[in-house]
């Protein structure tokens, strides 16, 4: 099996993840949320995770920051951060690394804030405890970054306890925890999901803004396509615990090869773009305790009915390049033992 | 008020809404007194035509859900009026009332909660035709599996519970149950909001199959504009508890007026990574609808507000054939 990914830049990745596996044991069966992930992130890129529920996006972005509770766990794989493995850290220096190096921010910033802290509290605890800075000084820079990261009046507001903020100023203040001791990673899962269009379009300004100021890199995590086709430079399409497809974002929406991302980006209604009906993506997602032999995606598949392909069903294909920089997981574009793919990436 | 900057009614009209508002109370201390007013609507008018779909868009807090309810009464309005096919739906009561209730139904928002988790779907689906004693036993039950197919489900899946379903079948379920009473009018609020974006497609689709087939018109709530464009005839946008603008939808995407439907439209992430457009960015947070700002509610964040804004609210008027705007730019 060809490794899926070879850095053929000159930059050495930030982060690399290679066969991440992360299982939860459940009394109904073993769920494979995360199945053999690999992917990298170079300094200053901006990364998209992209899939719908259930595809393994979060649980991989916990797992980077082992934040996986039993039944979960991580069972397989390697995470390398600036050269170095995670999985084997000791637990002491993984806290040392989650915020000051690589830190989270998350869908709904109101239940990720203590509630019975202040917003300027919650981030000056963050630098007391990782830089030993007295109340003060972290009072004082936690008030520089709410004022940083937009919030105005920061001085006052930074005395206002979560349920006081509204939808978009508390996910601010989450990107000012996040982003306070300059970690060279954020990972922001959904983190305009639940804000309204007008606000999510100031918070992904406000990200982008940072990490250009910053040159921090960014695992974004999202369903929306128009989020990754604004923000990201390359993107991950997920499907039940799996990448199908991975490439730069140009590419992913002018050359989609994987029958899931093709019907995803038809199955969007686009602003001044009237179609009479959407595309559709027969069935849904898999249950993943009981995955189908062969490729996850199969029993939705139109392409294979299409060109009557058996393989589909019996042997689930490898994620593979089909060029420097796009690799995809279909028989659509492998050859195997009989099986001879019908089409070319290019 | 302005009496004559109304959408005139025509003889097509199936709903007619006048004037609309409706203030919540806010209580406060030991004794619950009324300390203000959450004024979600707040004097809206306009119209659906027979077969019609009006798209109703808008950010939280503009008031659309609460328009939603408030014209099949699951809350009862401030003041104003709402006609469906002539009649005066806030005078009627009681056994006349109820049987308004067949002619216009709703599909919520979210398929978590409003399935009752303790009844199999069928009787769900079959809970409207009992309580307005439509037909036998037998014949509700040839209902439900008809209207259950209609939305792609089988005769099988009535017996089951809720929690057996996914998000986008208990959707297509309450869909199913808003249609088992061959409504005229139904108010679908949110109904793919709470769907993955490959799901929406199929329920979209699915929506549009039905009004063709069973001539229905409806009020489409959503905050997706994307959606909202691809559903809709006429498109309504509201901004704290106000109509900003009124007009066909293709009218609307193409020459949007009022500078907050503008705004809305250039927030949304456009799925082509080619078009990296010139964004109009909103300053601050949407106000509280407990304290409107003075004159136009939109004024303090309207990039091209001008000082009247701040003094005068501006009037709802026909600025062009068919198209309505409350904005003194345009006025």
């Amino acid at each position: 099996m060809q490794s899926a990914w070879v850095d053929a830049g000159d930059k050495t990745p930030l982060l690399e993840v290679e066969d991440l596996k992360t299982y939860f044991f459940t009394d109904d069966g073993v769920v494979k949320a995360v199945d053999g992930v690999d992917f990298f992130v170079r300094r200053g890129e901006v990364f998209g995770l992209v899939g719908e529920s259930g595809c393994g996006k979060s649980v991989s972005a916990f797992s980077i920051l082992r934040l996986i509770d039993p039944p979960g766990q991580i069972v397989g794989g390697t995470i390398k951060f600036d050269g170095h493995s995670i999985l084997d850290l000791p637990e002491n220096e993984m806290i040392d690394l989650r915020g000051s190096r690589i830190s989270m921010i998350f869908q709904q910033p109101q239940s990720s804030l203590n509630p019975v802290f202040t917003v300027g509290d919650q981030i000056a605890e963050v630098l007391q405890i990782h830089q030993k800075m007295s109340k003060r000084q972290a009072w004082d820079r936690a008030v520089e970054i709410l004022h940083t990261v937009g919030i105005p009046d920061a001085d006052s507001r930074a005395r206002a306890y979560p349920h006081e903020l509204s939808g978009g100023q508390a996910q601010r203040v989450m990107i000012a925890m996040g982003l306070v001791l300059n970690p060279q990673l954020l990972i922001a899962d959904e983190p305009t999901t639940a804000l309204d269009v007008t606000i999510q379009a100031q918070i992904l300004d406000l990200i982008r803004e940072l990490r250009n100021r910053w040159n921090t890199s960014v695992i974004l995590i999202t369903h929306d396509l128009g989020v990754i086709a604004e923000m990201a430079e390359r993107v991950a399409v997920m499907y039940a615990g799996r990448i199908v497809e991975q490439t730069d974002v140009r590419t992913l929406f002018d050359q989609p090869l994987h029958p899931y991302t093709q019907g995803l980006i038809a199955s969007i209604p686009i602003l001044g773009k009237v179609l009479e009906r959407l595309e559709v993506i027969p069935g849904s997602v898999p249950n993943l305790i009981d995955l189908p032999a062969g490729c996850r995606f199969a029993p939705r598949c139109v392409a294979r009915t299409r060109h009557a392909l058996g393989i589909c069903t019996e042997i689930e294909p490898d994620l593979i390049r089909v060029d420097a920089r796009h690799a995809v997981r279909c028989w659509l574009y492998q050859d195997h033992g009989n099986h001879r793919a019908p089409l070319s990436a290019h | 008020m302005n009496e004559a900057s109304q959408p005139t009614p025509s003889a097509a009209s199936l709903i007619e809404v006048r004037n609309l508002v409706k203030h919540f109370p806010v209580r406060a201390g030991i004794l619950q007194r009324v300390s203000g007013w959450v004024q979600a609507v707040d004097d809206v008018s306009f119209s659906i035509r027979r077969g019609e779909t009006l798209g109703l868009v808008g950010e939280s807090g503009c008031g659309k859900t609460t328009v939603g309810r408030t014209m099949l009464r699951l809350i009862e309005p401030t003041s104003g009026t709402v006609s469906f096919n002539g009649t005066d739906v806030f005078g009627l009561r009681g056994a006349e009332l109820k049987g308004m209730r067949r002619n216009m139904q709703i599909i919520f928002q979210d398929p978590y909660s409003s399935l009752d988790p303790r009844m199999p779907i069928g009787e769900s689906v079959a809970e409207g035709l009992k309580i307005h004693r439509i037909g036998a036993a037998r014949e509700r039950q040839a209902t439900v599996i008809d209207m259950l197919r209609k939305v792609g489900l089988e005769e099988y899946h009535s017996r089951r519970y809720p929690h057996e379903f996914s998000g986008g079948q208990r959707q297509r379920i309450g869909i199913a149950r808003a249609l088992a009473l061959r409504p005229q009018f139904i108010v679908a609020d949110e109904p793919v909001s709470a769907l993955d974006v490959s799901i929406q497609s199929q329920v979209l689709n699915i929506l549009k199959d039905l009004q063709q087939e069973f001539h229905l018109t409806y009020l489409f709530i959503a905050h997706n504009m994307s959606v909202v464009e691809h559903i809709s005839d006429r498109v309504a946008v509201m901004y704290l508890g106000k109509v900003a603008e009124l007009t066909e939808r293709s009218e609307l995407f193409s020459n949007p007026l009022h500078p907050y439907t503008q705004a809305l439209m250039s927030a949304i992430p456009m799925p082509d990574p080619h078009v990296r457009k010139q964004r109009i960015l909103l300053p601050g947070d949407v106000p509280s609808p407990l304290n409107p700002p003075s004159g136009c509610r939109f004024h303090p964040r309207c990039p091209v507000a001008m000082d009247h804004c701040a003094v005068q609210e501006p009037a709802f008027q026909e600025v062009s054939p068919g198209h309505w705007a409350a904005c003194w730019r345009v006025a």
